[in-house]
């Protein structure tokens, strides 16, 4: 009798306890602390030195500067001398200063990029998501100019967009255009660096449409056909749904990167372009902090990006989250 | 934010990447064409890799031209004579050695050590109950979101004021200590690793190092060749960090060479020359993603489906 008593309650609990290891974090939190017990003891020892080392880096290179930025950006600071407690100086500084707004107008500007990226790979990685020949061959060659340092991608751009002899005046001379001289030219510089940076992006955002364009369940295809639908209202209310959390993700991390577009404007146009025309947002706090050792007011604008991309994307997600498309 | 929706999703997303890995190899029916539309599509899709390959492919043949070839017209797409002896001048025209040491020196020595922090974390993330840690992941990914730029002038006081300016040391040490990338990948990959392969290993008396090096590591042996890989070509593409700390020339990595040749001879129009330099720069990460081709398309997959 009493082992039959005392048998029950264990093995009603052994389930219970893998079923909760296994649920969500949710679950886990509702059914079971985190042990405090002797039990324990050397799990909670080990566990506390294998994750510190990221926890140590994170205190150290990530929120130490970012609490001594929020410091800084309010101080009169050349790097030489200590930093002194100016107020609100370098932030009215900004607002007045028509380099920053310029900087930050041409790294938007220069955003028109991701749209025109996402096209064109969309169109690519449906064509690729047939059937044929080489299909393995065509990834690998679109995604090249991705894996390359951009650097070098820099510099053979630089040459590339000669305007006596570079290839893309090369091309355009073949169809009787004549090209302009694109990174001296004030109008053609933006352009120019945008061409660039679709032919360097377009691989990665290609690779990740093939993969969700082939996680589309195939019966949900299926059952649009029976129902009636053509191609392009199974596209249209099927296929392109299942595509929008892959746009979501590259139109956030394509602003993200665009904000912080620098090696491109600092190797290709060394000043900052024809009239400023080139310089993008990092580039100018580049140029301000290191260049002209501005160090305070360049951590007041690096401190107004890092919130501008922080606020840009926490916009991005709320309205993704407002009419997100969810397959059961 | 992206935690919130990514950890609880965390078994479904391997089982809907495991497909992908089967699709990754070429089936018998891929070698045809299987209608007239087909063959359409094969055709833009090379005009398509014809394009995108052609820069690289000038930027091969202008580094194989003489100095005045450059400037032929019409251009000549394959120079004769070619020049190879460019590839033999440019070791003699800056410190493109030191730069491939410098550079190879920083890459190794973060993605040696920070690939093992990376991974013991991740497994202590995922695996192990330790007070507080779901709070600490969440900081760490707020770390990840915090744009370099926003922190590069404090950071770089921060080594300014221990002498670090100009050496590789500000380059490497922040390494060191991990990637919080591959943290996020390896703790993902490992939440769908049963736990009672772990608990049973506990039983059995092993300590956690031990388990970690049993039987969690060969476990995740893909992903983290996968994160490897990409942080490595991350780390050798980087310009920005190595721009700000290094000033001498014997310090400075690849890519701030080629950015120098670029600077220096542009101006006597050694285009040949500097195309050869960024053509080596470009080699070994264009061999390491050739080689390990399928792993490198199928993660950047796998980061498609986290979102």
């Amino acid at each position: 009798m009493s082992a039959a008593s005392t048998s029950p309650p264990t093995t009603v609990e052994r389930p219970a306890n893998v079923g909760a290891r296994a649920g969500t974090g949710a679950d886990r939190r509702a059914t079971r602390r985190p042990g405090r017990g002797r039990l324990t003891r050397p799990e909670r020892f080990w566990g506390r030195i294998f994750i510190a080392p990221p926890v140590l880096g994170f205190a150290l290179f990530a929120l130490a500067p970012l609490l001594f930025s929020c410091y800084a950006a309010f101080t009169n600071w050349n790097g030489l001398s200590s930093p002194v407690f100016a107020g609100l100086t370098n932030f009215r500084t900004m607002a007045a200063d028509p380099q920053f707004w310029q900087s930050l107008w041409n790294t938007v500007v220069m955003m028109i990029g991701i749209p025109i990226g996402l096209a064109i790979s969309l169109a690519l990685a449906i064509a690729l998501n047939r059937r044929m020949p080489g299909r393995a061959a065509f990834r690998v060659i679109y995604y090249l100019p991705g894996v390359s340092s951009v650097a070098a991608i820099s510099i053979l751009w630089q040459w590339a967009l000669n305007g006596d002899f570079g290839l893309v005046n090369e091309l355009l001379g073949m169809v009787g255009i004549d090209g302009p001289n694109w990174l001296v030219e004030k109008q053609w510089v933006k352009p120019a660096l945008i061409l660039m940076g679709v032919w360097k992006g377009l691989g990665f955002s290609t690779l990740l449409y093939l993969a969700a364009l082939q996680s589309v369940p195939r019966n949900l295809l299926e059952a649009a056909m029976l129902d009636g639908a053509g191609a392009w209202r199974r596209f249209r209310h099927v296929t392109a749904p299942m595509l929008s959390p892959v746009t979501f993700f590259l139109v956030v991390t394509g602003i993200i990167g665009g904000a912080q577009m620098f090696a491109e404007v600092n190797i290709m146009t060394p000043t900052g372009g024809p009239e400023f025309g080139s310089a993008t947002i990092v580039w100018y706090i580049w140029q301000q902090g290191f260049q002209n050792l501005q160090l305070g007011y360049a951590t007041a604008m690096s401190l107004v990006l890092g919130a501008l991309i922080f606020l840009v994307t926490a916009i991005q997600f709320y309205l993704n989250s407002r009419n997100v498309f969810t397959v059961e | 934010m992206a935690t919130t929706s990514a950890v609880p999703t965390a078994p479904l997303q391997t089982s809907g990447v495991a497909p992908d890995a089967v699709r990754g190899r070429r089936k018998r029916s891929d070698r045809r064409f299987q209608s007239p539309a087909d063959v359409v599509v094969f055709i833009v899709l090379c005009l398509g890799a014809f394009t995108m390959l052609l820069p690289l492919v000038w930027m091969l043949s202008t580094s194989l031209k003489t100095q005045e070839n450059v400037f032929a017209l019409p251009p000549q797409w394959i120079p004769r004579p070619a020049e190879w002896s460019n590839y033999l001048r440019i070791w003699e025209a800056g410190p493109l050695l030191r730069g491939i040491a410098n550079s190879a020196i920083v890459s190794l020595t973060v993605i040696t050590v920070g690939t093992v922090t990376s991974c013991f974390a991740a497994y202590a993330f995922s695996k192990m109950r330790i007070p507080g840690k779901n709070a600490l992941f969440l900081a760490l990914l707020g770390g990840i979101m915090i744009p370099f730029p926003a922190l590069m002038i404090p950071t770089f006081m921060l080594f300014s004021s221990i002498g670090w300016v100009d050496t590789l040391l500000p380059l490497i040490v922040p390494g060191l200590f991990g990637n919080p990338m591959m943290v996020f990948f390896l703790r993902q990959y490992l939440m769908s690793v049963p736990d009672s392969l772990i608990e049973a290993a506990v039983i059995d008396g092993a300590n956690h190092p031990q388990i970690f090096w049993r039987i969690v590591l060969p476990l995740i042996r893909p992903a983290i060749a996968a994160q490897v890989i990409l942080w490595f070509m991350g780390t050798w593409n980087d310009y920005l960090g190595p721009i700000i700390y290094l000033n001498s020339e014997n310090v400075h990595t690849l890519q701030l060479v080629i950015a120098n040749f670029n600077a220096t001879y542009a101006v006597e129009t050694d285009y040949p020359l500097i195309m050869a330099a960024s053509i080596v720069a470009l080699i070994p990460v264009l061999a390491v993603f050739l080689v390990f081709q399928r792993q490198i398309i199928e993660s950047i997959a796998l980061t498609g489906t986290k979102a």
